[in-house]
This record gives C-alpha cells, structure tokens and sequence, in this order.
C-alpha cells in the first residue's frame, strides 16, 4: 500500500490561511521531528506494509461499502452505500489513525504514548493499540466525561490505559485536549501524543488524515466494482473535528471531477440557541489546540463550549483541512439538530438493522433529505463512521424521557 | 522607564530583576489592583496577565486563576482598564500576558492600540512562536509595542536564532520542559541555554517557569538577567500569604548573583 501524496498542506503545514503550529515554543523542536519522521516513513516500505497488515489483520479492513436497499427504497431517490466503519476492530473509524501513529511511535524509539478523549472513543483506540505494541498509555479526560462514560473508562482499564480525570474548565473534551498538550510539553523527549482528530499543530491533522484516507481510497475501489465508477454524486460525513470526514473527502477533494462532499456539523438544539457545535456554520477564524481554524469564541476570544448530543461531535473547532474545504468552496458544510439526528438514529435502526453512533446518525440524517431529491441512478455515499453500541443507554434516556 | 533600563537599574543593584506577575481580575475585579500594590514596591518590570479559557501553557495554578477571573466576567476592555490604573501608580515596564485568540477577536490592529494607549511596553503570547505569524509581530512592533517570545531548554540552535531576532523586549528563557508551576529547584543545564542565547541576542534575558524561593532565584540570577515569578504568587495568595514573603525571599536570591550586564 502506499500513503497519498495531497496538494496541501505547504511546507508550512498550512491550508490557504488554516493550520499551523501555534503552540509552546518548547513543543517547536518535537514537531519538527515528528513531521521529519513521517515524512521518512510515509516513503518506507517496510512500514507501510506493517501498517497494511494490521489493517488487514488486525483492524479487518477493508470495510465492506453497503449497498442500503432499504434506506433507498424508503427515501426514494439516490442510491445510498454505507461505508460501513463500524465493522472496524473498536467500532469506529478512529483505529485507522491510532495505529498508524503508534506504529510511527514505536519507529521513533518513544515508549509511551498520551491520548485526550471525549466520550472515550478515541481514548478506547489509542488504549487498544497500546496494548498491542507494548506501549505504556495515559489517557486524559474531562472529569465530566470519565462521569458520563463509565464503560469506556473501564475499557481503557482493561487495555492497561491509565485514565486521569480533567478537573479544569468545562470538563471535557477541549479541556482533556489542553491537558494532554500540557503533559505533552513536560515529557515531550520520550512521550508521543496520539491525536484524535485532524486537529492540533502540523503535522498531525495531515498525520490524521493520510491514515484516514484509505477509507475514501477503498470506496473508490468498491464504488468501480459495484457502480462501474470511481467517484459518487455525493459523500456524506459528520463533522466534529472531522477525522472520518477528511477520509473520505480527501481522496475526492483535489480531483478535477468532484463529487458533492457534504460535512454534517451537529446543530444541537438549533443554531440560534447557541448550543450546538456548528464550528464551521457559525464559528469564526481562531487559534486552540496548536492550529488556526473555525472556532466558537465569544467578542474577547473566549472559548465557547460546544454542544451536541453525540459527544463525538461536542468540539468547539474543526479541523483546518475542512475550515479551509469550506472557505475555498471544495466542501459544503450543514448542520443536523439532536432530534434530527436521533430520527436518522432510528431510520437506520428500523431499516437495517444497523445502529450507527449518533455521530453518523447525523450523516444519515441529511441524507435522509438529499436522497429524495436526486434522481434514481444517481450515487450518495455515507460514511457510517462507527457504530452506536456507546449510545444507547444516552438513547434509551431520551427516548424513555430520563428513564435510564 | 523603558525595559533596558528597568534591567540595567536592578544590575546597577548588583541582582538581577525581579518580574512578579498580576493577573487582571484575580483574585476579583478591584482586589487585582490591591495585588498590584503587594508586588509593585519589590518589581523591576511588572508582568500583566490577561485571562483565557485555555491556557495550555499554563500549570493549574494559573488555570485555576484564569477561571476565577473570567468567572467575575472580566472583558479585554477592563484588562486595559486595569493596566491604566497600573500606569497611574507606576512608570516601571508592563508587559501583557495572554494567548492568541483574544487577540484576534478583537483584531490584532485594535487590540495592540489598546493596550499601548493603556500603558504596556510589551507583548508576551505564549502560543505564538514569531515564525508562525511575522506579520502580527510587525503590527505590535509597529504601534510601538515590545515584544517578547519564548525559548526553551529543548530549543535547538536554529530556533535560538529564528526567535531571538524578534525578541524587542527581552527574551524569555523557560526554566523548565514543562508548563508554568513553582517547584523547588530548577533543572542544571539553566546558565547552558542562557548562554546559547546570549550568543545570538543582546537583549536580556529573564527566567520564567518554576521560579518559587530563594534557591530558584539563585538558580536564575546565576544565569540570567531576570527572573518571572508568578505561579508562587498566586499559590501564596490562595494560603492567604502575603505575596511580599514570597518576594522578599525571592529578592534576596536574586542579590549578589550578578552575571554578565547587557
């Protein structure tokens, strides 16, 4: 297999105006040498065949593209494939990227790695490939979060992750974020940070999204063999830092013929509420977590906390890739509310038999709007980026009315 | 009192000099000022920080204080506010202390303005390595504010030389590999990264990082031109200390330590 080779970042690790490396001088020398590493790396046969094999192996790629005749048939119009992410080893997306980064961790002679998490998706995925590589793991999140996910938290444990609570700010992932950065800055000679997204300081959302791609890079593949063409009309994915997003859209983005790539921010209980996590629909240009992007600040540049029922998607900022997708047009971003969300829960649930996390719900969810409106012989493909066994005791407690 | 001179005095002293940091709205809007008059008879230059929610260079004790002063609600107009009523009291240099995204959202043309009119010297923008963004450099520098960045001990050669350059003010050496926080000794290899910066620059240099007690003082005076104490500050107000023991103390580490005058 080979890594791809995209137009952007610069040398700079900028997107247009996005991205960047605006963190702790002392971090400088630690990101020079990671993106010299993965550069090297991203060239060496041996490790990209390492890395081919755990996919293969150990992840159980490549993940079927679903054709979903019963969502179509309901919807009546586009034909609609699932990409289905969910069957991946940890159920999610995230894995594709863990791995590729503990593998570059090991390359690089560090014995121990840190993760920040939300809901614990990530934090689960980092812990795993942890255990599998010998590596010693320390997981921060919000105080709130390790709370609310009590499961997850046990699951790091059993992988071997130490799981430290965040006390500081709202108490979630944004402050796990910061704390993750800060142990980071401390032990930064024999520690590798795993982000989880395609966020933070160069190179790591160009680290994130090159493991990712090979999502986008399968559907090609699958789509020729199934469809007897490359590209759909439109892919579809949730947005929150936008891991699984750039996965399938790069591979699409800088190509002459471009499919509709559509990102689905989470718009909680609406946008004139001010709580949701619409980064892109109503964020402004801004600097956290090492990078320029779209972001949720308030007039004194104070970090607004984001909202979403699905905790994947509760992220004040985006990924400068996507900030960038969206000021040069090459992407369209919307936004699904909660209830919304949760009707595209149930839609795929009923119709299925798949539960998807109520990240994708949100990807299914426009679909669920799109589709009716194009035409029977055209293609729209959902990255169902993981799937929602995490969910649904949250789901059973607003469906039942706090039941749980 | 422009910062060259504030740094040449305290030399003239025969010690290095004494930065304490204030943090507009800590411990609440109106005790801020009260802080201020603690530290300011024992300061060289004074260091002014401006809250943020996500400070990530930071220790918890200075979270902790950025989230006690955005919890009295304080705005980027009252910090100005508050630096004037500084400016009233002293002509010792200020030096302004945030993160990045207050001041974009205010615009950084707008916000440099601010805070010159109010009476800051300088800049120090702790998320900002100057490579990343020379053309906001130039706008501070050009409304005649200083600025200050940081270099740290796993800072290599070629970065020593790309920052310093665009250290105006003076330059800010981290004690530690590390976030902001007391400790009770600094790590030895202090007079080494001092001295590959002085190599590069003639602009002081101040310690920053860790700087809690008379041995730490010590430690930074031995190597440089000045030393931040700001975490300990915060720590001694919170154990309802007075902040002069902490300074005194520090002070007196600082004496008779003199390294080389710039």
């Amino acid at each position: 297999m080979q890594l791809p080779s995209y137009p952007l970042p610069d040398a700079r690790g900028r997107y247009g105006d996005f991205g960047g490396r605006y963190v702790p001088e002392t971090l400088i020398p630690a990101l020079e040498e990671l993106t010299e590493a993965y550069l090297h790396y991203k060239q060496d046969p041996r490790f990209l065949a390492e890395y081919a094999y755990y996919l293969r192996e150990y992840v159980g790629r490549p993940s079927p593209l679903y054709f979903a005749e019963n969502l179509t048939r309901h919807l009546g119009g586009a034909k609609i494939y699932l990409k289905r992410e969910d069957l991946n080893h940890t159920g999610a997306h995230k894995i594709n990227n863990t791995l590729g980064q503990a593998l570059l961790c090991k390359r690089m002679g560090k014995k121990r790695v840190i993760a920040e998490t939300g809901a614990g998706q990530h934090g689960v995925s980092v812990a795993t490939v942890a255990a599998l590589m010998g590596l010693e793991c320390v997981v921060y999140q919000g105080a709130e979060d390790v709370r609310r996910q009590a499961l997850n938290v046990f699951r790091m444990k059993l992988l071997g992750a130490e799981v430290r609570p965040v006390e500081s700010g709202t108490k979630t992932l944004k402050d796990a974020t910061n704390e993750a950065i800060r142990d980071w800055v401390t032990n930064v000679r024999d520690s590798f940070y795993i982000i989880g997204s395609v966020v933070g300081p160069h190179p790591y959302p160009m680290m994130a999204r090159d493991f990712q791609s090979v999502v986008g890079e399968e559907i090609k593949a699958q789509l020729l063999e199934k469809e007897g063409r490359e590209s759909p009309d439109a892919v579809i994915a949730c947005v929150g830092g936008g891991s699984n997003a750039i996965g399938v859209f790069a591979p699409f983005a800088y190509q002459e013929h471009r499919p509709r790539l559509i990102g689905v921010e989470a718009a909680g209980h609406g946008a004139a509420s001010g709580l949701h996590a619409l980064s892109i629909g109503a964020g402004r240009k801004g600097v956290l977590h090492g990078a320029m992007m779209y972001l949720l600040y308030d007039d004194d540049g104070q970090i607004r906390p984001a909202h979403s029922v699905s905790a994947g998607l509760d992220y004040p900022g985006v990924g400068p890739e996507h900030s960038y997708y969206a000021e040069a047009g090459l992407a369209e971003y919307v936004g699904i509310t909660d209830e919304e969300a949760l009707e595209g829960f149930r839609l795929l649930c009923r119709l299925e038999g798949i539960i998807p996390a109520l990240e994708s719900a949100h990807a299914i969810a426009y679909a669920a709007k799109l589709a009716p409106e194009m035409e029977p012989e055209q293609v729209i493909v959902i990255n169902l980026s993981g799937r929602g066994d995490k969910d649904v005791v949250e789901v059973m407690r607003i469906m039942e009315g706090g039941a749980a | 009192m422009t910062t060259r001179e504030a740094f040449a005095q305290a030399r003239a002293q025969g010690r290095a000099a004494l930065i304490p940091y204030v943090m507009a709205g800590y411990p609440s809007r109106g005790a801020d000022l009260e802080l201020v008059k603690q530290v300011l008879p024992y300061a060289d230059l004074l260091e002014v920080g401006l809250p943020y929610s996500d400070p990530l260079g930071d220790g918890p004790v200075i979270q902790r204080a950025s989230e006690q002063a955005l919890q009295q609600g304080i705005r980027v107009a009252d910090v100005a506010a508050f630096v004037q009523e500084i400016r009233a009291l002293t002509d010792k240099p200020l030096f302004l202390m945030t993160y990045l995204n207050p001041v974009l959202a205010v615009g950084p043309e707008r916000f440099f303005s601010m805070f010159k009119e109010a009476g800051v010297n300088g800049l120090i923008l702790p998320d900002l390595p100057p490579d990343e963004d020379p053309g906001l450099v130039a706008l501070a520098q050009g409304v005649g504010l200083e600025t200050t960045f940081l270099l740290a001990p796993t800072s290599t050669e070629a970065r020593i030389r790309t920052v310093a350059p665009y250290c105006t003010g003076f330059v800010y050496a981290v004690s530690v590999t590390g976030v902001t926080g007391a400790r009770d000794r600094l790590p030895e290899g202090l007079p080494e990264l001092v001295g590959r910066i002085r190599r590069v620059t003639q602009a002081p240099v101040a310690i920053g990082f860790g700087i809690s007690n008379r041995t730490t003082a010590q430690q930074a005076a031995q190597a440089a031109d000045g030393a931040v104490v700001a975490s300990a500050l915060i720590r001694a107000h919170e154990e309802g200390r007075g902040l002069a023991e902490v300074l005194r103390e520090v002070r007196a580490g600082l004496e008779g330590a003199a390294g080389p005058v710039h």
